[in-house]
């Protein structure tokens, strides 16, 4: 819910410059490192399109940054919990065995000839989703909470080496835009790879907590 | 059914009590430290207050960052805006001789003042970032009087809890609360990369809030005015933005 808010919000903040620079500034005066070929809500921005869409950054800025509080705020609680819990250390570290390149090709394999999961590993994530969680929770998560803070004047006034880390607010505002685009991708895997392992029954255990045949049971 | 016994019950009736009082006082503080917008009613009050709050307690003395000459936008891109009415046309005729900045609500010894009256106040020359919510941004020398200097010579009142700044242009007017009023970098801007200030760029008069977006630099200002209240003016949401669909608070 929170995501599919900061998706939308995002694309329409995004509409009114589909523009990206690099460095500390940008505008429509200055070469973009590139542009996206989409037509924009503001007049002022030169797309090739001869038409404005309407402008819809209000309420968009409002719902991005409730969204964004929200999920940060859960985001937190998952977070503590998974280090006190041993969540992350039990199910998301992978073992020294499942690193060697062998193991790696193998598992990768199986998953370019589509091979489901099956009874073989039920209930623990192999070693590519331990990886890909891994990068999600640890890198894409913290640096799309980065890079949006960094484009805050307000911040930037507090946390000023936040910015300059990064190349300037611009160069910020790219970052952020690449791994929404990234964690954008990983939703949609994630939920074609849950489809294809039984939609119902990992959906009921996502939100439960529990597998489904212990529901059954009850 | 076991699963939800009489102590579960119990202990997250507790949980849920303790929580909501705890909401409870963190709001009556937060009322009584100035951390809520006047644009916190409605859906998105709960996201406006949290970011407003935060920022505040964060950010009440961060100073912009400000940049090297070098780093100049050239050129600086200058937003539109609606076209120029009479009143604005009829001073630029006269070289905006006769424009001037009125000064009144909570202040002891309400003014108004000249631009060579502003010219002469202490200037303050900085190289700031301007960014604007839609995304783009440019760094520009901003030269002005200090806020807080024009706000000391009419001798604000210690209750003071906001500053209104109107554009002469209609239906265009912000208001910043007194941190980013008193604030050193916040400007009544007269000039703008060594030379007077552009028109394009605000001209003759321009408030600078440099921890603030784009959209809290309200360009052509010709009244300010102190208040502890926001409430009795345009629907009393805090400034035209918000009735435009846009937060107040604009320092992220």
């Amino acid at each position: 819910m929170c995501f599919l808010a900061l998706l939308v919000s995002g694309v329409e903040i995004l509409i009114s410059h589909p523009r990206f620079y690099w460095g500390e500034t940008g505008n429509v005066l200055t070469p973009p490192l590139f542009k996206l070929p989409i037509p924009s809500s503001r007049a002022t921005v030169p797309t090739g399109y001869g038409y404005v869409l309407p402008d819809q950054n209000g309420w968009s800025r409002y719902l991005h940054f409730q969204a964004a509080w929200l999920a940060v705020l859960t985001g937190l609680l998952y977070f503590v919990f998974g280090l006190l819990s041993g969540h992350f250390r039990q199910n998301l570290f992978p073992a020294r065995a499942d690193l060697s390149w062998r193991a790696l090709s193998t598992v990768i394999g199986k998953h370019l000839r589509f091979r489901s999961a099956t009874a073989a590993e039920p209930g623990s994530y192999n070693v590519l989703q331990q990886l890909t969680y891994l990068l999600v929770i640890f890198v894409l998560f913290p640096l799309v909470i980065w890079t949006g803070l960094a484009m805050s004047p307000a911040i930037a006034a507090v946390f000023p080496a936040a910015v300059t880390i990064l190349g300037g607010q611009q160069s910020a505002r790219t970052i952020h835009f690449f791994v929404s685009v990234f964690l954008l991708l990983f939703l949609l895997v994630h939920v074609v790879m849950v489809s294809i392992a039984g939609f119902r029954n990992r959906m009921r255990a996502m939100i439960t907590g529990r597998p489904a045949k212990d529901m059954e049971l009850r | 059914m076991s699963k939800f016994s009489r102590r579960k019950l119990i202990t997250s009736g507790i949980a849920v009590t303790a929580g909501a009082s705890g909401l409870a006082v963190a709001a009556r503080l937060a009322q009584r430290y100035g951390l809520i917008p006047p644009d916190a009613g409605g859906f998105y009050g709960p996201g406006e207050t949290l970011t407003y709050a935060a920022q505040r307690l964060l950010t009440r003395h961060s100073m912009a960052r400000e940049f090297a000459p070098s780093q100049i936008s050239k050129p600086p891109f200058a937003n539109e805006v609606d076209p120029l009415g009479e009143a604005f046309k009829r001073l630029q005729k006269a070289g905006f001789t006769d424009w001037r900045l009125h000064v009144d609500g909570m202040v002891a010894r309400p003014a108004s003042f000249s631009l060579a009256e502003l010219r002469n106040f202490p200037v303050r020359s900085q190289i700031t970032h301007l960014a604007c919510e839609e995304g783009w941004s440019y760094i520009a020398e901003w030269i002005g009087a200090p806020l807080s200097h024009i706000l000391d010579l009419v001798g604000t009142l210690p209750q003071a809890r906001y500053v209104i700044y109107r554009s002469i242009q209609p239906d265009w007017w912000e208001s910043i609360d007194m941190a980013d009023a008193l604030h050193p970098q916040t400007l009544v801007a007269h000039g703008m990369n060594g030379g007077e200030l552009p028109v394009g760029f605000g001209g003759p008069l321009r408030l600078r809030v440099p921890r603030q977006l784009g959209y809290k630099n309200v360009k052509y200002i010709t009244r300010l005015t102190v208040t502890d209240n926001l409430k009795p003016f345009g629907k009393g949401m805090g400034s035209a933005s918000p009735e435009a669909g846009y937060a107040w608070y604009a320092g992220i």
